[in-house]
C-alpha cells in the first residue's frame, strides 16, 4: 500500500528543500533524512500511519499538529529509543544519506551517538555539571584527558553556558536553573558531535527568555546540524523552522497532511486542516 | 499560636481535627508505651561487662557477648544471600522484563505470596532443606540461609520500588545518548536509588534481627561463642524468649538482651544510612570534576 492511497487528502509537499538549502554548508558528515513509509504501532493501536518525509540537510524541519497525532513516536523511529517501549512496533525505514545504514539498524548505540536527543523537560544525570559531559564521552570511549576537556569546554561553549558555570563545574546539575539544565542537556548531546538532534518540544517547561536562548541556539546549530523539532507552538515553528511538517490524527491515526516551507505554509496553507489549525493559533 | 483547631469555624471540621489529633497521640503511644517499658526495665541490666561477658546460669547472669555475635552473624549470612538475589529479582522487574508480561506478572506474583508465608513455615522449610538435606544441622549458616528466604520477597519489593522511582527518564535519556543499559543502570540508576534501597535493606536488617520462630528451627540454641557459620548460634531473639519463658529468674537480663536488641537495630539504622549516604555522594560525583 502506498503512502498516498491511505491518506484521506494527499500530503502536499511543496518544496522541501527550497528554505533548508539556502542555509545548508557543505558538511560532509551530514545529509538528509528520508522517512520511507513509516507505520508506528503500540500493540493493536497505531499511532502513526504511512508517513513518507524528507528531512533536508542542515536545516530545522518542524513536526507540529495537535498532541496524540504520532509527533514524538516519529522523533523516536529516527533513533530507535521505540525499541524501548515494550510492544512497540514499526514498519517502513528511516535512512540517513551520509551513513551506513545497514550498520545503523544493526547497531543501535552507534546510531545514537550520530542521533542527539533533546527532550520536554530538562533531565541531567544527578552529577556534577562536569560530570554530566564527561560520563557520556568515557562511556563511548573518550577517555583522553585533553580531548576529554576540549570536547566538554567547547559544548558547554557552543550552547553559551561556559561563562555561567565555568567557575562551578564541580556543582551539582540540579543547581542550575531549568533553562540551563536544558541547555546543560543540549551540550551533553553535542559533546558526541551528532549530525542529527532530535528535539521533542524542548521549550515547553521553560520560562520565555531561556525559550528566546534555545531558539537562538537551534538556529544557530542548524548551519551545521540536522534538526527535527517537535513543537506545539506555531511560533516557534514560524521562527526556527525552514521546512514544516502538519500531522493530524486522521481515522483514529497519525498521518502526515501537509509538508512545506515555513512560509509556504503558515502564508498559503492548502490542507482544510491546517488552515484551520493554524486559524486556531 | 496558629493552630489549625483555632481556623476551624464548623463543629464537624473541629471534631474531624481532634478525631486526628487523637490518633496520632495514640499511635505514638503505642509506639512508645514498649520502648519506655524495655528502656526502664532493661537499663538496670546494662554494664560494659554484659556485653563482653559470656551467659552464665542459664543467662540469669554474665553478658550476652556470644548471642550478639551469633546475632550479627546470622544477618549477616542472611543478608549477604538475600541481597544480590532481591537485586537481580529488581533488575529483571525493573530492566529487562515486559511489566505487563508473564514472567513480570509471575515474579510479583511469587513475591506477593512468599511475602505472606508465615515465618513458622519458613522454618520448617529451613530445617528440612538446610539443615538435614543439604547436611548443615543446626547452624548460624542454616539460620541464615533461611531468613534470607524469609526477607527475599520484601527486599526484592523494595528494592524494585527504588528503582522504578529512580525514574524512567533517566534510563530513556542515557539510551537516547547512545549508553549501554548496564552503564546507565551502574552509574545513574543506582546511585539515584540508593535512599530507596537503603531503606529496604534497614526494613530487611531488622526484620531479619527480630525473626525468632525461623531460628528456632534452624540455628539452634547453643549460647557459646560460634567459631564458624556452621556452628551452632543462638540470635538474641531466641535468648529473649528463653529467658522470658524457660528460665525462672531471667526477666531481668531479657529486658537487658531487648534494650540491647533495640540498640543494636538504632546502631545498624543509623550506620546503613550514613553509609548510603556517602556512597549516594561518592557516586553521583556532585564534588568531583
Amino acid at each position: 500500500m502506498t503512502h498516498s492511497t491511505l491518506l484521506a487528502t494527499p500530503p502536499l509537499v511543496a518544496r522541501p528543500y527550497a528554505a533548508a538549502q539556502s542555509i545548508a554548508d557543505s558538511r560532509p558528515s551530514s545529509g538528509h533524512i528520508e522517512f520511507d513509509d513509516i507505520s508506528v504501532r503500540y500493540g493493536n493501536n497505531k499511532v502513526v500511519e504511512s508517513v513518507c518525509l524528507k528531512v533536508p540537510r542542515n536545516s530545522v524541519t518542524a513536526m507540529i499538529g495537535p498532541s496524540g497525532c504520532g509527533k514524538s513516536s516519529m522523533l523516536y523511529t529516527v533513533n530507535r529509543l521505540c525499541d524501548l517501549i515494550p510492544g512497540c512496533c514499526v514498519t517502513g525505514s528511516v535512512e540517513f544519506s551520509w551513513l551506513d545504514n545497514e550498520q545503523m539498524r544493526k547497531d543501535a548505540i552507534l546510531l545514537r551517538r550520530q542521533v542527539g536527543m533533546l527532550f520536554q523537560r530538562p533531565n541531567p544525570f544527578p552529577f556534577s555539571i562536569w560530570k554530566n559531559l564527561e560520563f557520556a564521552l568515557k562511556q563511548h570511549g573518550i577517555r583522553a584527558k585533553a580531548d576529554v576537556n576540549e570536547r566538554i569546554e567547547s559544548a558547554l561553549q557552543e550552547v553559551g553556558l561556559w561563562d555561567e558555570v565555568k567557575d562551578r563545574l564541580s556543582a551539582s546539575a540540579f543547581s542550575l536553573s531549568g533553562g540551563q539544565q536544558q541547555r546543560l542537556c543540549l551540550a551533553r548531546a553535542l559533546v558526541l558531535q551528532p549530525a542529527v538532534l532530535l528535539m521533542d518540544e524542548p521549550c515547553s517547561a521553560l520560562d520565555p527568555i531561556s525559550t528566546q536562548k534555545i531558539e537562538d541556539l537551534i538556529l544557530r546549530l542548524s548551519r551545521t546540524r540536522t534538526i527535527l523539532l517537535v513543537t506545539h507552538s506555531l511560533g516557534q515553528a514560524r521562527r526556527v523552522a525552514s521546512q514544516v511538517a502538519m500531522f493530524w490524527k486522521l481515522d483514529g491515526v497519525g498521518r502526515l497532511i501537509e509538508c512545506g516551507s515555513a512560509l509556504d505554509l503558515f502564508d498559503q496553507p492548502r490542507h482544510d486542516l491546517t488552515k484551520s489549525y493554524l486559524a486556531y493559533a | 499560636m496558629n493552630t489549625l483547631g483555632s481556623s476551624l469555624p464548623y463543629p464537624r471540621d473541629r471534631l474531624w481535627n481532634g478525631f486526628l489529633w487523637v490518633g496520632s497521640l495514640l499511635v505514638v503511644a503505642v509506639l512508645l508505651w514498649p520502648l519506655l517499658i524495655v528502656v526502664l526495665e532493661g537499663s538496670h541490666a546494662l554494664s560494659l561487662e554484659f556485653f563482653t561477658q559470656s551467659p552464665s546460669d542459664a543467662g540469669r547472669s554474665g553478658g550476652i557477648l556470644p548471642i550478639l555475635v551469633s546475632t550479627l552473624a546470622i544477618v549477616s549470612v542472611s543478608l549477604a544471600a538475600a541481597l544480590p538475589l532481591a537485586f537481580a529479582i529488581a533488575v529483571m522487574l525493573t530492566e529487562v522484563c515486559r511489566p505487563d508480561g508473564w514472567i513480570a506478572t509471575s515474579m510479583r506474583c511469587s513475591l506477593d505470596v512468599l511475602a505472606g508465608v508465615p515465618s513458622v513455615v519458613f522454618g520448617l522449610f529451613g530445617l528440612s532443606l538446610f539443615c538435614r538435606q543439604l547436611g548443615m544441622g543446626y547452624s548460624i549458616a542454616a539460620g541464615g540461609l533461611t531468613l534470607a528466604c524469609m526477607i527475599l520477597p520484601t527486599l526484592a519489593r523494595a528494592l524494585t520500588t527504588a528503582l522504578e522511582a529512580a525514574g524512567e527518564q533517566h534510563r530513556v535519556s542515557g539510551a537516547a545518548l547512545g549508553l549501554s543499559q548496564p552503564a546507565v543502570l551502574w552509574s545513574v540508576t543506582v546511585p539515584v536509588a540508593l535512599p530507596g534501597i537503603c531503606a529496604g535493606l534497614i526494613l530487611a536488617m531488622t526484620r531479619a534481627l527480630a525473626e525468632t520462630a525461623v531460628l528456632l528451627f534452624t540455628s539452634g540454641y547453643s549460647d557459646r561463642m560460634p567459631e564458624s557459620i556452621m556452628d551452632s548460634g543462638r540470635s538474641i531473639s531466641i535468648h529473649i524468649y528463653d529467658l522470658s519463658t524457660n528460665v525462672p529468674g531471667g526477666m531481668q537480663n531479657a529486658y537487658g538482651s531487648a534494650l540491647a536488641l533495640l540498640l543494636m537495630l538504632t546502631v545498624l539504622s543509623v550506620s546503613v544510612h550514613w553509609a548510603t549516604r556517602w556512597m549516594h555522594k561518592h557516586m553521583t560525583g556532585a564534588s568531583q570534576r
